[in-house]
């Protein structure tokens, strides 16, 4: 029933070797990607409590103003292109990588970042516009979940800026070295993942909560 | 400049904190001194405080809850000891007091022993049973360690400095909020929690990684040992539940740091929204401190009985089903809500749906003991004891399924005498299970076994004589958290648990006196043969302790019970004899980056409790620049040459050619 050996290669005791069994432990890119997504869904999971949170407390708004008073659909119009676009640089930065062509990688990866800090640019003018009206996150539960699932976006964004500019500095300082392409794929992931999430709340909060 | 922190919060007025504090600041720097002088610190920072290695990680894991256990049982024995003198009178205990204390036991217990004693055992055995030689992230195992730490600490320093929540070990806004809980005693609960979950975390992801993507050459999943199934559905749970955990506390740090209104009475805040998301991740948790331990007493009872595990196949299954069910049952800890009847039935109905796998393990491991050769060595020992006590605390959870009953249950102490039915009975005894089991393997000696037994014993009735009261009072109407009660009928129950505590606490002396007495007789317990129980699976198949590769050459697997398999065929025909071509081994670098990191980890948590906002952000800038330092090193794994490899990997072969083998038939 059950049959396993130690192997030693070349000492000829062997028996027979099962070829369609597993044939043991996965490359370092492949468990380094695998992890980063396992990492990428539980940072979905809690998105998703914030969404869920946001869900139940949109009508909460204690008297205060409404999604529909307050959303700017053409300014996160802007922001949406923005984060797309970044994330098709981005792709044309791990492109570059794959070709080891450090130029057009650092090209790609400074186009991503601007195009990162143009929309934080926008959601830190659309939030301090919010405070400033009165409408901050202590004035309504509303309010709150609002400006904490896309706050929560905003600091990914932040955090994944300052990610894209240490990968920037490592290439340039050590090049391509394979554990490099191994965090520049991570890095590409999560920059790709932030745009899902960046979907979800485009459609949940802002179109939902301008039509609510 | 230092925030909201002054002398005022030392308790220099409140004699049992305080003596308790100076008692384990003084224990605490005794051993520092003691380290130092006679110059055991090179050692303990270049062999463990940086070591990236999975063995040594799941011993200081361990470790951890074995010390905080000391902590949450003393919380233990104060309760019992002030319900059992606190009729008519106020007892011992201030009420603020005493509700600290029943808070920091529960989250101390959960967070600190049972989560770390679980991810231990799980780091310390499952590379070993894959066949690997190291987990997947080897420096991310070490971050996620002096995280789970650095909370422990955070914990342990309220004792000292301010104070602790006295919320319960959950804490159930609006009482958490900053307007009815001002004190520091949330934020130390939170802050804590915040940076140990992310230690959790960590470990999940490397846990499930390690288990997906890499076993040796043949472990199929369907070939993996029952402890490999429940870690990758344990660390599963982890990483689908904890993000739950990390987003509500940041909602309630949210409402108390910034006036938000999540859970807040006015502004539209929904408190019952805490609930939901708290035990969303809280009941998966429960699954989380407790499939391990299914795991582990899979192990021990096949091992012990000289037989395959019995429903190999069932047992996966009901593992994996209890990972997927354990997500739909969460509204069972609020009945009480009002959510209506449909409602209720629908989570009465999934909870004792759960209760149809648990029950195939049981039949399981007694059908794995039916006609094999028991032997009653003090692991066995654990798991029979949980067999019998786990069926009692699972069978009053069915009842609270029940949501009519539990309308009548709810908070009393019934229900505390179930959890700690499932969660000492369970939880609790499959880690001393695995402890007593692996020890050997780790360390390269067994544990005295007639200590360990002495343990066992006092353990087993002294849990039955604490809590089984419980039970009874909980009918008759007491409810959980009481300070001080005027009914005489309870009384003598209380008296009774009190007792029974008296009888963990011999218990413990035993353990303490059992690791004692084991490390001064360890040249007569010392087990060369690297496999002292006769073990199945790989873990045996190297020596014990193992080297730090674990495996010279990579097993090659061709069935369940791999190890087993390699003892019978080396019982059929002469060992082979030939020289196996050894090779260069690259293994991880030790670094002090989990370390450092947990430093900074440590002195931003404490800042941010106290509101001292400019060591915040140098706590934080601390952490990244850690991480930053860390990506820029150029080589981060050293080469073990060949020759080094046949040296250790001789002496190993040569002992166990010697010794091995010698199992009866």
């Amino acid at each position: 029933m059950t049959d396993a050996t130690m192997t030693y290669p070349g000492s000829g005791q062997l028996g027979i070797a099962d070829a369609a069994a597993h044939a043991g432990p996965a490359s370092k890119r492949i468990v380094t990607g695998y992890g980063f997504w396992i990492f990428i869904l539980s940072d979905m999971v809690m998105f998703s409590a914030f969404f869920a949170t946001y869900a139940v407390l949109l009508g909460k708004t204690a008297g205060g103003p409404s999604g529909r008073e307050l959303f700017d659909l053409r300014n996160v119009a802007i922001e949406t292109v923005l984060l797309l676009l970044s994330s098709f640089s981005c792709g044309l930065a791990t492109i570059a990588a794959d070709t080891r062509s450090a130029k057009w990688f650092h090209l790609a990866m400074a186009v991503t970042c601007v195009l990162g800090l143009g929309f934080l640019a926008i959601e830190g003018r659309e939030f301090a516009s919010l405070v400033a009206r009165g409408a901050g996150p202590t004035r309504s539960a509303f309010l709150s979940a609002f400006f904490t699932l896309v706050g929560c976006h905003g600091l990914h964004v932040s955090a994944g800026i300052l990610w894209l500019l240490t990968m920037m500095a490592q290439v340039f300082a050590k090049g391509f070295r394979a554990d490099i392409l191994r965090r520049v794929m991570c890095f590409a992931l999560f920059w790709h993942a932030l745009d899902i999430i960046w979907i979800a709340v485009f459609t949940v909060v802002y179109l939902l909560g301008s039509a609510a | 400049m230092l925030g909201k922190l002054d002398w005022s919060a030392v308790p220099i007025g409140q004699p049992i904190p305080l003596i308790a504090g100076a008692v384990v600041l003084v224990a605490i720097l005794a051993v520092l001194v003691w380290v130092v002088v006679k110059g055991h610190l090179p050692y303990l920072w270049d062999e463990w405080i940086t070591s990236v290695d999975h063995k040594r990680i799941g011993v200081m894991y361990t470790l951890l809850a074995m010390v905080m256990l000391l902590r949450g049982f003393s919380d233990a024995i104060m309760m019992r000891a002030q319900q059992a003198v606190a009729y008519h009178s106020q007892g011992y205990l201030p009420p603020e007091h005493y509700n600290q204390i029943f808070s920091a036991h529960g989250t101390i217990m959960i967070f600190f022993v049972a989560m770390p004693f679980v991810i231990g055992l799980m780091n310390l055995v499952v590379p070993l049973q894959l066949g690997v030689r190291d987990v997947a992230f080897p420096t991310l195992n070490s971050v996620g360690f002096w995280l789970t730490a650095t909370g422990a600490l955070l914990v342990n320093i309220s004792l000292v400095v301010g104070e602790f929540a006295r919320t319960g070990w959950l804490p159930f806004p609006p009482l958490s909020e900053a307007t009815y809980s001002p004190g520091v005693g949330v934020d130390y609960y939170l802050w804590s929690l915040e940076i140990s979950g992310v230690g959790t975390l960590v470990a999940g992801i490397n846990l499930v990684t390690t288990v997906l993507k890499l076993r040796t050459r043949g472990m199929t999943y369907l070939r993996m040992p029952m402890f490999c199934w429940t870690t990758l559905a344990t660390n599963l749970l982890i990483v689908a539940a904890f993000p739950i955990l990390t987003a509500t506390l940041a909602m309630l740090i949210l409402d108390r740091y910034f006036g938000f209104h999540f859970f807040t009475n006015e502004a539209g805040g929904n408190m019952m929204m805490f609930m939901n998301l708290i035990w969303a991740w809280g009941h998966p948790e429960v699954y989380i401190v407790v499939l391990p331990a299914f795991g582990i007493f899979s192990e021990v009872v096949a091992t012990f009985s000289g037989k395959p595990l019995f429903g190999y196949r069932s047992m996966v299954l009901a593992t994996m089903a209890i990972c997927v069910v354990s997500f739909m049952v969460w509204l069972h800890h609020f009945f009480t809500m009002g959510a209506g009847p449909d409602v209720n039935a629908i989570f009465g109905i999934a909870s004792m749906i759960i209760a149809v796998p648990t029950g195939v393990k049981i039949y399981n491991w007694l059908f794995t003991m039916y006609a094999g050769r028991v032997r009653f060595a003090t692991p066995m020992l654990w798991s029979i004891g949980f067999m019998v006590t786990f069926i009692i605390g699972g069978l009053t959870g069915v009842l609270l399924a029940v949501p009519p009953a539990d309308f009548l249950l709810h908070n009393s102490l019934f229900l505390i005498a179930h959890l700690h039915n499932v969660l000492i009975g369970g939880t609790l005894f499959g880690a001393f299970a695995g402890y007593t089991y692996w020890f050997p393997k780790a360390f390269g000696f067994r544990l005295h076994e007639g200590l360990g037994k002495a343990a066992f014993w006092f353990w087993l009735t002294g849990f039955y004589v604490a809590f089984m009261p419980l039970y009874v009072l909980g009918f008759l109407g007491m409810t959980r958290r009481m300070q001080h009660y005027d009914v005489a009928q309870w009384r003598p129950w209380l008296i009774a648990a009190a007792f029974g505590a008296v009888l963990i606490l011999i218990g413990i002396v035993f353990q303490i006196a059992q690791l004692v007495v084991s490390i001064r007789q360890r040249a007569e317990l010392r087990d060369r043969t690297g496999d002292p129980w006769h073990g199945r699976s790989l873990e045996w198949a190297t020596s014990s302790p193992p080297p730090v590769f674990n495996f010279a050459i990579p097993p090659d697997v061709r069935g369940e019970d791999a190890y087993w398999a390699m003892k019978s065929r080396a019982r059929e025909q002469p060992l082979e004899t030939g020289e196996p071509d050894y090779e260069d081994i690259e293994m991880p670098r030790n670094s002090p980056t989990g370390f450092v990191c947990a430093f900074f980890a440590t002195v931003m948590g404490f800042a941010l409790i106290w509101h001292i906002w400019w060591m915040v952000a140098a706590g934080l800038i601390g952490a990244v620049a850690t991480f930053v330092v860390f990506a820029w090193r150029d080589h981060d794994e050293y080469v073990i040459p060949a020759a080094e490899v046949a040296r250790i990997d001789r002496a190993n072969l040569a002992e166990r050619r010697a010794l091995s083998y010698s199992w009866s038939a």
